[in-house]
């Protein structure tokens, strides 16, 4: 062998062919850059509780150090059950239907390989998150992307599903509180996308990292309308609402068979989530009112804050009613995304993250994170407002 | 908590206009609110948090623990108030357990301090013993870390 063509030649081509996260080379700019004030950061700017923290540096100290049985310590399913239950309206058996993953990404990827078989469709709604149009394909299955629209608030309704459902579709994933939209479904909402999974016979897979972060209304999640739990792989973990992001935590919740399946890739692949962060987790648990309600309060003082600017400088933006992003719509100033981004990014050194890295569809928007500090976005505004005057 | 004081009380240098904003509000009826908050007395004044080790003050701070003997009318209130005209008292508080008033007071010097506690407070009629303990290091106040390290971890564009 000499030179790289022919290594590149021997990649798997669906890797090979698959681009690198869009998200990524924005980022590879942005860090070349000083005195940036960052809107791209989809992490939350909040510490990690200091409990939960204090409580990691106890697990390494008295040598939590080990293997933890492949579903994860049995005392943090117990709790994650509780936990579930009580915010997300699900039962399940902490024995045989709670899995600890290496965070949300590798729940995701555990749910769609253990029930894709190659040429297997899988429903999903644009813009969304970076990896999971990719993470369909490298379990070789069909992705079929549903475009929501700002003018609808970026939610999913079921003629849109029904446009794109046919009879190899086998999975429906949804991601409410979204990222990067913001977007979350009511109730109501969520009863019609039911109904059509019921109807098509869907296995749910349903990414609700952000259903703590809702701030008009509390989050309804799908697994807990009637005839759900048996159809839904339900994936959650700890980096948002607990800032825990670095501890790579998330867990899935699941009917005995499906988790099963997930396991058994989870044993040969990962083994093991972190034992130090599960005995973080456990701490994390013990009292989420307290840590989740202050951020909770702030992120909505900063989302008003961030829509009520806009609003001011005629910048359309539907109002977001969850996670920490809003979306504004940059159409007006008739260049691509991208192009806004950068500039914005050159001329005033603000970062925000264009649409077209969350899907096609997100092109003529950006994402700007309120996950940073009232004073950042306060001068961030200020920026914009100015960069836009002069377009 | 009103979250209009929550702000304030993080923040109290934000504009109106801003706090407005964040609360979803007419910048009106916050003004209107914050005025009626400064009138009814729940709003006492706004301060800078300062980390007075970085100043090389002049200056000492003691807690004083001070048993009294409450008063037939007025109970605790009377030597409580009275103590607290002091202005070398910057706090007090009337407390549980083995003592009664806790008191934060400074002065320039050891000296100063031990003065103002063997030959003020003391002699008050209903004060019968102090404990006085000198603070070497603040490392917290008002939930502002005195030590904060500010640089943000996180990388500047993730998804």
């Amino acid at each position: 062998m000499n030179g790289s063509p022919s290594l590149r030649n021997r990649i798997n081509a669906t890797v090979r062919d698959i681009p690198r996260s869009g998200i990524r080379d924005f980022f590879d700019i942005v860090s070349t850059m000083k005195d940036v004030i960052s809107l791209g950061i989809g992490e939350p700017d909040f510490d990690t509780p200091w409990h939960v923290r204090e409580s990691t540096v106890f697990a390494l100290e008295r040598g939590a150090t080990h293997y933890t049985s492949n579903f994860g310590y049995l005392e943090l399913r117990k709790a994650l059950v509780k936990y579930v239950r009580k915010n997300f309206g699900a039962e399940y058996n902490p024995e045989n239907e709670v899995l600890i993953t290496v965070g949300v990404s590798e729940a995701l990827d555990l749910a769609l390989r253990a029930l894709l078989t190659p040429g297997d469709e899988v429903l999903y709604h644009e813009p969304c998150y970076v990896s999971y149009r990719a993470t369909i394909l490298f379990a070789h299955g069909v992705p079929l992307a549903v475009e929501t629209k700002a003018e609808n608030g970026f939610r999913l309704t079921r003629q849109m599903l029904e446009a794109q459902c046919t009879p190899k579709t086998k999975v429906l994933m949804l991601n409410f509180p979204n990222n990067p939209t913001g977007a979350v479904m009511s109730r109501a909402d969520l009863e019609d996308i039911a109904a059509f999974a019921r109807e098509r016979d869907l296995i749910v897979i349903t990414d609700e990292i952000y259903g703590e972060l809702t701030y008009d209304a509390a989050h309804t999640s799908i697994v807990s309308l009637p005839g759900m739990r048996e159809r839904t792989i339900f994936l959650h973990g700890f980096s948002k609402a607990w800032a825990m992001t670095g501890y790579r935590l998330g867990y899935a919740c699941g009917p005995a068979e499906l988790v099963e399946a997930m396991m058994k890739i989870h044993q040969y692949t990962m083994l093991c989530a972190s034992s130090m962060g599960q005995k973080a987790a456990i701490e994390a648990l013990a009292r989420p009112e307290t840590d989740i309600g202050e951020m909770v309060d702030e992120y909505r003082r900063r989302r008003n804050y961030i829509v009520a600017a806009f609003a001011e400088m005629g910048l359309e933006c539907h109002r977001p009613l969850g996670a920490f992003y809003a979306f504004p719509s940059v159409k007006k100033f008739g260049m691509p995304a991208k192009d806004f981004a950068m500039r914005f990014l050159h001329e005033e050194k603000v970062a925000v993250v264009p649409g077209t890295a969350f899907g096609d569809c997100g092109e003529g928007f950006v994402r700007c994170a309120y996950a940073t500090s009232m004073d950042n976005i306060k001068e961030a505004m200020v920026r914009l407002r100015r960069f836009i005057a002069q377009k | 908590m009103d979250e209009l004081l929550k702000i304030l009380q993080t923040n109290a240098l934000l504009s109106r206009e801003d706090i407005a904003r964040m609360l979803d509000l007419p910048a009106a009826e916050v003004n209107a609110r914050i005025a009626d908050y400064e009138k009814r007395g729940v709003i006492r004044g706004y301060q800078a948090i300062l980390n007075e080790d970085q100043l090389d003050l002049d200056k000492v701070t003691a807690v004083i623990e001070v048993k009294v003997t409450p008063q037939r009318e007025g109970g605790f209130d009377t030597i409580a108030e009275r103590v607290s005209r002091f202005p070398e008292v910057r706090s007090a508080y009337l407390m549980s357990g083995a003592y009664d008033l806790l008191l934060f007071v400074e002065g320039r010097t050891l000296r100063e301090v031990a003065q103002f506690v063997s030959e003020r407070l003391s002699p008050l009629d209903g004060v019968l013993s102090t404990s006085t303990h000198f603070m070497l290091k603040t490392y917290k106040r008002f939930g502002v870390l005195m030590h904060q390290e500010t640089s943000d971890e996180r990388l500047t564009v993730t998804p």
